[in-house]
């Protein structure tokens, strides 16, 4: 069996008893990304870096000195620093950016002896929900249609890491969270994506879109790797104020594999106009699954839900327009010339950034400026509280709740380009968790009619991915889901 | 709210970003179809509604006022298109 093979848990175990060693395995990634470059999930391949750390992991594995992550492969999304190698974010303005510094999260999975194979493709600056807003390009989705030859969107913004999980390319791969970044490309490819609570993994060192929203999580192929990945992820980091000074459970530990009696809420409002029958379906085999292993489900309402979308594209915007202010061409990246500084600014700004990007500092822009901050961005943040509200009060009678994750399955590349609302329709499901902070995950759970991935979302408590994680680990088992990509079984890999 | 080509360039002034001329008229129409889409919060009674200010109820925390890093003028600098004694070095601004 080929090692590509083995998910992040059985890796883990070849390595310690030695049926491998971590630069065999290494090797093993290192040659099926360069059979993969058609699908343009990395943006910078790292395999001499890998190399390396793989050849420590082996001294260490040796000397039976051998860390948590010890020798594992990993894929990074590229808005995260990574000292000495190259960080893009997606954008042309970050031209020949090298980070002088690492970001909290990456320095935990290498102290843990991960080891990086390189860095993944995304939304430029992750605002997107297809992975068509790179500078970089597309990435190609490992999952197509039935017969049809037309390249699929594997979601956004983390495209690229959730293209790299599906295809085999590494064991797991960080993402980050913003508006369903995460858990929307999981559903997509068919992998499992883990947006954590608001504050549980440091921001510090990964390019910022909308502060109060972004956050790190792991995608993976199980259950069982994402709550390994997110256990050296998470924690407080000084450097980062938000970032909580929480209890670190033991995640691993959490997966039980019994929901006995857990209460387990489905809310009413996602069921949505327009809705696919077959979305409504494997969301009703979910409930049967979860009722079957013992929990107790409940009809739930968040009466908000459908402004959450419209508050979000307020928000995420406006602390957008700002965080972005810092890309002056002064410092760092791109620079264009003009006739005076402001001329440089602007050209610079104009040239370096993408429409979707452009068009959403604009908004940012616009909502924020005199006469209109109150009627856009304190109405935005007005509603975010009711949202926030509603979703306390439904956790005081229940302990989860279980949602679609997204509302359509994945979609030829260049099908929604030109309508961003429709566009921004993907994130429908996903966003509630963002504006309310809370932890959500996205399992693989199905086909389509059309033979693509159906995910299901599970939403938790604050602090509380512990449950999350041990629910989603029995809707995993329940599922099965063990298809595999036609990119993988048709010879696609060059 | 729809907006104008002169709003458009009046808020990309603001944003710092070149617009061409020829390309407001668009961009005004996909500004002004998002804005008319995020108008249904109107919908929303949030009379007495307080907005939200922390995702979370963390307290910010203090910690000791100490130097805990520096001496990283090197590092800082090594993106620089320019540099000179230590200094970035940025166009002329002042004649």
């Amino acid at each position: 069996m080929s090692l590509l093979e083995l998910d992040l848990a059985q890796a883990r175990e070849g390595l310690a008893t030695r049926a491998f060693s971590a630069v065999e395995l290494t090797t093993a990634y290192i040659e099926a990304i360069e059979a993969s470059r058609d699908l343009n999930a990395f943006l910078l391949e790292t395999p001499e870096k890998a190399l390396a750390m793989a050849e420590e992991s082996d001294r260490r594995l040796a000397a039976g000195s051998n860390r948590a992550l010890e020798g594992l492969p990993l894929a990074i999304k590229d808005l995260f620093c990574t000292e000495g190698v190259a960080t893009s974010a997606g954008s042309h303005i970050l031209d020949g950016f090298v980070p002088p510094y690492e970001s909290t999260v990456t320095s935990q999975l290498w102290d843990a002896g991960a080891v990086l194979l390189g860095k993944t493709n995304l939304d430029e600056f992750a605002m997107g929900s297809s992975n068509e807003t790179s500078y970089f390009g597309p990435v190609k989705n490992p999952w197509s249609q039935n017969k049809a030859d037309e390249p699929l969107v594997p979601g956004g913004s983390s495209g690229g890491s959730a293209s790299a999980v599906a295809a085999k390319l590494c064991l797991g791969a960080t993402g980050t969270d913003t508006g369903g970044s995460i858990r929307q490309p999981a559903a997509f490819v068919g992998c499992v994506g883990m947006k954590p609570t608001y504050g549980r993994c440091s921001r510090f060192g990964i390019v910022a879109f909308a502060s109060s929203l972004d956050q790190a999580g792991p995608m993976t192929r199980t259950v069982r790797d994402a709550a390994i990945m997110l256990q050296h992820m998470a924690g407080h980091d000084p450097k980062d104020s938000t970032s909580a000074p929480a209890d670190l459970p033991d995640f691993e530990a959490a997966l039980s594999g019994d929901i006995r009696g857990l209460k387990i809420g489905i809310p009413n409002e996602y069921r949505m106009d327009n809705t696919p029958k077959e979305i409504i379906d494997i969301w009703q085999q979910g409930v049967d699954w979860l009722r079957s292993a013992g929990a107790e489900i409940r009809e739930v309402s968040l009466p908000h839900t459908k402004y959450a979308l419209p508050a979000y594209y307020i928000v995420a915007p406006a602390e957008a327009s700002s965080n972005l202010a810092r890309y002056d061409g002064m410092r760092y990246g791109l620079r264009v010339d003009g006739e005076d500084l402001v001329d440089t600014y602007e050209k610079t700004r104009g040239e370096g950034f993408g429409n979707e990007v452009k068009r959403r500092v604009l908004i940012g822009t616009y909502v924020l400026s005199a006469g209109y901050y109150d009627a856009y961005y304190l109405k935005a943040q007005k509603v975010r509280t009711l949202i926030k509200r509603d979703f306390d009060k439904t956790f005081d009678d229940v302990d989860l709740l279980l949602t679609p994750t997204t509302p359509f399955t994945a979609f030829p590349i260049g099908d929604r380009v030109d309508d961003p609302i429709k566009m921004y329709l993907n994130d429908v499901f996903t966003v509630p968790a963002n504006l309310a902070g809370l932890p959500g995950i996205s399992v693989p759970a199905g086909l389509s009619e059309g033979n693509l991935p159906l995910g299901l979302q599970l939403i938790g408590r604050p602090f509380d991915e512990a449950t999350v994680l041990r629910a989603a680990g029995v809707l995993e088992e329940a599922a099965g889901f063990d298809a595999v990509p036609p990119y993988l079984t048709s010879g696609g890999r060059a | 709210m729809s907006l104008d080509e002169a709003t458009v360039a009046r808020i990309a002034r603001l944003a710092r970003i070149r617009i061409e001329p020829e390309q407001r008229a668009a961009l005004a129409g996909e500004l002004s179809g998002i804005l008319g889409w995020i108008e249904q919060l109107d919908e929303v009674n949030t009379d007495d509604v307080p907005p939200m200010t922390s995702v979370g109820d963390v307290t910010l925390t203090l910690r000791s006022d100490q130097v805990t890093d520096g001496d990283k003028a090197d590092s800082i600098l090594t993106n620089a298109h320019e540099q000179q004694d230590g200094h970035f070095v940025v166009p002329k601004v002042v004649e």
